[in-house]
């Protein structure tokens, strides 16, 4: 590498709020790492509640009419409220406002968010809209179960569970999940473009960031889409307007609305709901790209491409919504359209997949629990992408839709695929956050099983669903084409679930456990080459690096180097100064 | 920013990473605080562009029935773009380094903008009362949606607003750091009145 004349540095300080008490250190904290823990605490916390009803589902799926306290409002219920939380205030919340407030910072150099007052109000607004949908569980009529598509007239007509005060509080619940959002989300984007450190040019950002960053520039996007279905649903609901509410029979009686189109729901919906498949997938795809490279010792294969891979999908992803509704009686010529958008949509991600085996190939690669957790989102990723294709095409979702197929999908690719990466991060990260190793023994534990468990959950799902099994039903009853074996399967499925369930009791309690006892991880013990690891003290400590911000004057992945003292030369180690214990410099 | 030319770099390189070694971190030249605004308006371009499709999806049913928008609407439009004008007047005094008028066409853009919404509640309130209810008809309901979405962002940039007129109250004289505040309230007053421009034609004429 030629020798760089770098002038002084002269990025500018930022003012740093200094918290004065305990209650502003850690409860109303403007530091973007201790809300990062919220966040992740609280999207988490719901997340558990979504994982419990789901084996409520589980329970009456396997062993029909076997629980009382199960009944058929119960049960759309369950499925909603388990969708709705899994999506939105677990997997978007933890992604951006936990990954997002704990990384973007640290990897790009900055002491914190550039607007950190608005940072801290971001969680709070996000806090009250998790309790308000805690509170839908215990008004009268329960919480809604419309399904999580929410799709009216079928959510405030009476007949559906929680069409009262239930679905008005998700709505409610939603547009103050994007209002508080929408300020992190800011925060986001404006501290990548305009807070990075001298020397962190946009393309030497780790591809975790560019992950997070496109992300939210959708979610930016997107979400509106979903604040206007929220806005005209609740107005329908409560002022009798008729925005998506057309006239019909509620409980035989007709009621009071004229024209609604429910249809205009399903669009704006899905212009929130299929960008919000890459809301999640996006940070997930940057975070594996970074486990990879450092757990393989190898710069990542394609940088350029794979950031212009996200950047593209991120593109497309607002042009493939329609095909979530190609049972909807659309125009052939608008089916032929979607099926064609999200075929493309493919190529870019299918190119990353291939970087990423490439990364792979002939690297010295670590079987470390980030690296189980990062292969096994490859193979995930691959197999719900592949049945993603025949959902994608007109002729074959059209027989398969509302199956369990379509369950078993999405599943695969937007909730254990993002699982298995945030699992992974934690595992990588963790070092970082407590000074300590998580328990290996514990994670290998809780890696197989889950892994291997989600496959023997979600792969008969596939075969249940091409037999014709619906989704969304109470009971399957008899029916003369769907063996009796599929109930058997569908038995085997809910004891694995439940197993698989009980089995992330071990990695929690790992986490606690290791906090105080695990095996000190020193500095930059994975010896990885981004900033975030860089830092004088572990954990970073308040505005993360010294006295100084560090120079950067190298991208991210320079594993391998020739001539160099270590296998990786961190981001901040000026040329020529790679073969003198570059490894160990510190900002 | 180019981002053509930026998504083409090549980190790796010992050319690239001469010109890297140069970088402020800094991917656009304004300060972060009208970034995010930028950003900000994005997301509710999206969101006030929405609505205008819904309405537009929702005008050609045969039961749309076109309310006779009142008089006072003219009015309130002339006060939002004088609102609007005053703002842009406390900019220009901001760069030409006068306090005074900074201060006067500020106060005075901001009495105009509640002024506005005063009078937009008023007529609503007159809608109402000769009985265009909003679940009577979708072009009432539109009607409603779209002026209390645009009146609720308005007061939202009011409360931003009244914390400069605040500080300048309080003594605040420094130009320098009034200037920022201003400049960010003149481009959302600006963004508003395009946003009331096309939403109120829109209403007119359909």
């Amino acid at each position: 590498m030629a020798e760089v004349y770098v002038p002084p540095a002269e990025v500018e300080e930022m003012e740093l709020y200094h918290a004065k008490s305990w209650i502003t250190k850690y409860v109303f904290s403007q530091d973007a790492k201790v809300i990062a823990i919220q966040y992740s605490t609280t999207a988490i916390a719901i997340g558990l509640v979504g994982l419990v009803l789901s084996w409520m589902m589980r329970l009456q799926l396997g062993f029909p009419e076997s629980f009382s306290f199960i009944d058929p409002s119960d049960y759309y219920q369950f499925i909603t409220m388990h969708g709705m939380i899994m999506v939105v205030y677990l997997l978007t919340a933890l992604f951006l406002g936990g990954f997002g407030n704990y990384l973007i910072p640290l990897m790009v150099g900055a002491r914190d968010m550039v607007f950190p007052y608005v940072n801290m109000v971001s969680y709070w607004v996000f806090l009250i809209a998790v309790l308000v949908l805690v509170a839908s569980f215990f008004v009268p009529g329960g919480p809604t179960g419309g399904g999580w598509t929410l799709y009216p007239p079928q959510t405030i007509t009476s007949g559906t569970p929680g069409f009262g005060a239930g679905i008005l509080l998700m709505m409610v619940s939603l547009a103050l999940f994007i209002v508080g959002f929408t300020m992190g989300g800011l925060n986001y984007v404006t501290t990548i473009l305009q807070a990075r450190t001298r020397g962190m040019t946009l393309m030497r950002l780790p591809l975790t960031i560019w992950g997070i960053f496109t992300a939210t520039v959708l979610a930016l996007f997107a979400f509106p889409a979903l604040f206007v279905a929220a806005i005209m649903t609740t107005l329908d609901a409560t002022l009798g307007t008729s925005f998506f509410m057309p006239a019909a029979l509620d409980q035989g009686v007709l009621n009071q609305h004229d024209g609604g189109s429910p249809l205009l729901f399903q669009h704006l919906f899905w212009f929130f709901g299929h960008p919000e498949v890459y809301i999640v997938a996006l940070p997930a795809f940057g975070i594996v790209s970074d486990l990879l490279s450092v757990h393989a010792r190898r710069h990542i294969f394609g940088y350029r491409m794979m950031v212009w891979a996200i950047v593209i999908i991120g593109a497309l992803s607002f042009i493939v919504w329609a095909h979530h509704m190609y049972v909807s009686g659309m125009n052939p010529y608008f089916g032929f359209f979607f099926a064609t958008t999200t075929l493309i949509i493919a190529v870019p991600t299918a190119l990353k997949v291939y970087n990423w085996t490439l990364t792979l190939w002939k690297a010295n690669i670590k079987l470390t629990l980030p690296m189980l957790f990062a292969l096994a989102f490859i193979v995930t990723f691959v197999n719900g992408g592949i049945t993603g294709l025949f959902l994608g095409n007109v002729v074959v979702d059209v027989p398969l839709s509302d199956t369990m197929f379509v369950v078993a999908h999405f599943h695969m690719v937007m909730g254990v695929a993002p699982l298995l990466v945030i699992f992974g991060a934690v595992y990588h990260w963790y070092p970082l956050m407590t000074g300590r190793f998580l328990h290996k023994g514990m994670g290998l534990f809780h890696f197989w099983t889950t892994f291997l468990g989600a496959y023997t959950i979600f792969l008969p799902l596939h075969y249940l669903g091409l037999l014709g099994v619906p989704r969304r039903y109470f009971e399957m009853g008899q029916t003369t084409f769907i063996p009796d074996s599929a109930q058997d399967l569908n038995a085997f499925v809910t004891v694995v679930t439940l197993m698989v369930g009980l089995a992330q009791v071990v990695f929690f309690y790992n986490v606690f456990w290791s906090a105080r006892k695990g095996e000190p991880a020193g500095h930059n013990p994975w010896k990885a080459a981004s900033l975030e690891w860089q830092t004088p003290e572990v954990p970073p400590g308040h505005g993360n690096f010294g006295p100084e911000l560090p120079l950067v004057y190298r991208w991210a992945y320079d594993y391998g180097l020739p001539g160099a003292k270590d296998d990786f030369v961190p981001q901040n180690v000026p040329p020529g100064a790679e073969g003198a214990g570059g490894g160990d410099a510190k900002a | 920013m180019k981002i053509l030319e930026t998504l083409m770099q090549k980190p790796w390189t010992a050319e690239q990473i001469a010109v890297d070694n140069t970088e402020d971190g800094i991917a656009v030249a304004i300060p972060p605080s009208k970034l995010g605004l930028r950003f900000f308006l994005g997301s509710i371009a999206v969101l006030m562009s929405l609505f205008v499709i819904g309405y537009s999806d929702r005008m050609v049913l045969s039961d749309w029935h076109p309310l006779s928008e009142p008089w006072l609407l003219w009015v309130n439009t002339v006060v939002v773009i004088a609102s609007s004008v005053l703002m842009h007047l406390s900019l220009v005094a901001a760069r030409e380094g006068r306090f005074d008028g900074l201060k006067s066409n500020f106060m005075l853009a901001g009495v105009a903008a509640f002024a506005f919404l005063v009078g937009q509640a008023i007529a609503c309130n007159q809608l109402i009362a000769a009985g265009y209810f909003a679940a009577d008809n979708p072009a009432n309901a539109y009607f409603y949606l779209l002026t209390v979405t645009h009146g609720v962002h308005l007061a939202g940039g009011l409360v931003a607003w009244a914390r400069v007129a605040l500080r300048m109250r309080a003594g605040e004289r420094e130009i320098a750091k009034l200037y920022e505040s201003v400049d960010l309230c003149t481009v959302y007053w600006h963004f508003l009145l395009f946003v009331w421009l096309v939403f109120f034609t829109l209403m007119l004429f359909t």
